[in-house]
């Protein structure tokens, strides 16, 4: 694709990782007309600025309210039409608001060339959720190992056990009482804080 | 019956009936499994409500409109058979701004009148001195907010297209915006108009009372083929909210409904802020001055929660009034036929009594509203963009 027939495409997301992510895989396919926006304030007047074909906002942002204003009459700007005016691709639309991005298109750019922008957003903005939510479980992870490290400590200390002593004792005790080992020691580190 | 109910919300005190309804177990009383979401952007209730992934929503009454004629957006229509509130709104100006109409004030500082005039001698000499013109904060462009600042300041003959810039900015930024001198004044629900006093940045001019006596604010929305599909269960939210509005209008529990609505899941502000809301006793300068309303917001209170057709209509004719739509009779009939009354007195089990137009709205400047000549009444205004 020529840089002159590339639409002109405005990321607005405040997450930095997330816009490098969706910016690179755009450019990859091709587009190379990409700006991103990270800072809120002034918002209207960057994107009158820049005058793009294409606006893709995340929909976790509140500055979402602010695009509406485009659609007012009074404005001497051309007149996007929010994607989800086309009801006739309901897959799609379902498929965006899943992923939690928006798209707003200046009236005129045909569909065929809109549709893999599209999901090629989707499939960027399902990805970082998923590279997200590993890294949250990786950090939960190791504060669990910790909770758990100091408990055992303690343990060690008060009742005079072994590290494997005080690790069976606080796995029995969870299962007895149906709960994650994680929650056990948090409990320990408690009541530990608690009769200092 | 269907199944369980996903309900979207704004984090703003007028959402009060509808999380005290769910938060306080009156859905669950009516055999209703509902979970309520928060969400950051009416764009994203309205949209949400409109593809089904949202059965029901606290949404702006202006947008549950605009969304049944189709303005600004998809067309999908909407109905409200419970109004979640009526009033609720003020206007929050810098303290510069707060300096330049109390230096320009002829009478009293609580007569809207008497601010608007000031705020077109401020606008003229600003213009004068070559300064930027002055930029105020609205949440939507189909909101009571946008609505509410442009007919105060067009009655003292500023037009608010063309004399003052006008913005869209999400209710939680707004005291940021007007504390970095972004905007110099906002409209906005509560609780953020008190976040900006107690912060120092800004002072309330006025309650929205002070400009219109009832203005329905917000509604609980549904979509109109839904309402037709599960009637009982509409009729079911409807009970809860009335049972919820009830018990939040009894003073001895109030404390208690701030609790309730200072969570951090649902408004996540400090109970005592929203406290002053709900018991219309509002700090309105940074030096602590307090002024009361008895009017601030009605949750149930005077037949508050049953939706009036005649405040659709003032929405309807303020919307062309500002050019984002002309004149229609079919048109006004639609936008009269989202607020329904008869849904409320159906689930309620009796026949409600309608507050008559004039006194549905009650509005500081020109002539009664007559929802039967509104072309009438806008020629009444000096200041508007209506088209033929």
């Amino acid at each position: 694709m020529s840089a002159e027939s590339s639409p002109k495409i405005v990321i607005v997301d405040e997450s930095p990782i997330r816009a490098a992510i969706l910016e690179e895989g755009l450019r990859e396919a091709g587009f190379t007309g990409v700006v991103h926006i990270s800072e809120m304030q002034s918002l209207l007047a960057r994107i009158y600025a820049l005058d793009p074909d294409i606006i893709l906002i995340d929909l976790e942002n509140p500055s979402r309210d602010v695009l509406e204003q485009m659609f007012q009459v009074s404005r001497a700007v051309r007149r996007p039409i929010a994607m989800f005016v086309d009801q006739s691709d309901a897959a799609s639309i379902q498929a965006s608001v899943d992923a939690g991005v928006s798209a707003y298109i200046v009236d005129g750019l045909k569909k065929e060339r809109i549709k893999p922008i599209l999901d090629l957003c989707v499939s960027r903005f399902n990805a970082f959720a998923k590279l997200q939510d590993e890294l949250d479980r990786t950090k939960s992870a190791l504060e669990e190992r910790k909770v758990i490290d100091r408990a055992k400590g303690i343990l060690m200390k008060l009742k005079g056990l072994t590290e494997d002593e005080a690790y069976v004792l606080m796995r029995s005790t969870a299962m007895r009482e149906k709960k994650k080992i994680g929650e056990i020691a948090q409990s320990i580190l408690t009541a530990s804080e608690l009769l200092k | 019956m269907t199944g369980p109910l996903r309900i979207g919300f704004i984090p703003l005190v007028d959402a009060a009936a509808l999380i005290v309804a769910v938060d306080n177990g009156f859905t669950a009383a009516e055999g209703l499994d509902v979970s309520l979401v928060r969400e950051v952007s009416w764009s994203n209730v309205r949209d949400k409500l409109n593809i089904g992934l949202f059965d029901a929503a606290h949404l702006l009454a202006p947008v549950a409109i605009a969304s049944s004629l189709g303005l600004g957006h998809v067309k999908v229509p909407i109905v409200a058979p419970f109004n979640l509130g009526l009033n609720g709104n003020a206007i929050t100006v810098s303290p510069a701004l707060h300096t330049a109409i109390m230096g320009e004030i002829e009478g009293d500082r609580f007569d809207p009148m008497a601010t608007a005039l000031a705020l077109a001698r401020v606008v003229a000499k600003r213009r004068c001195s070559g300064a930027e013109p002055l930029t105020f904060g609205m949440t939507f462009p189909f909101s009571t907010h946008n609505y509410q600042l442009r007919f105060w300041m067009a009655a003292g003959g500023v037009d608010p297209d063309e004399d003052v810039r006008l913005v869209v900015l999400p209710p939680p930024y707004m005291v940021d915006s007007l504390a970095s001198g972004h905007v110099d004044a906002f409209c906005v629900g509560a609780p953020w108009n008190s976040v900006a006093v107690d912060l120092g940045v800004g002072h309330i001019l006025h309650f929205v009372t002070d400009i219109l006596v009832s203005a329905a604010e917000k509604v609980l929305a549904v979509r109109q083929d839904w309402s037709q599909k599960y009637p009982d269960v509409v009729a079911a939210l409807v009970r809860a909210h009335v049972r919820a509005a009830e018990f939040i209008e009894q003073p001895q529990n109030r404390a208690e409904v701030a609790r309730i609505l200072s969570a951090p899941e649902r408004i996540g502000v400090d109970a005592e802020v929203i406290q002053r809301t709900l018991d219309g006793r509002l700090k309105i300068s940074p030096d602590g001055g307090l002024r009361e309303s008895g009017r601030y917001l009605l949750v149930g209170r005077e037949g508050a929660a049953r939706p009036d057709p005649a405040q659709a209509a003032w929405l309807y004719a303020q919307m062309v009034r500002w050019g984002q739509t002309v004149m229609k009779q079919d048109a006004l009939r639609t936008a009269m036929g989202v607020f329904r009354p008869d849904l409320y007195d159906a689930a309620v089990g009796h026949q409600g009594k309608a507050a008559g137009a004039s006194a549905a709205i009650g509005a500081f400047a020109g002539p009664a509203f007559d929802p039967d000549d509104i072309a009438g009444h806008l020629a009444a205004f000096r200041i508007g963009h209506w088209k033929p």
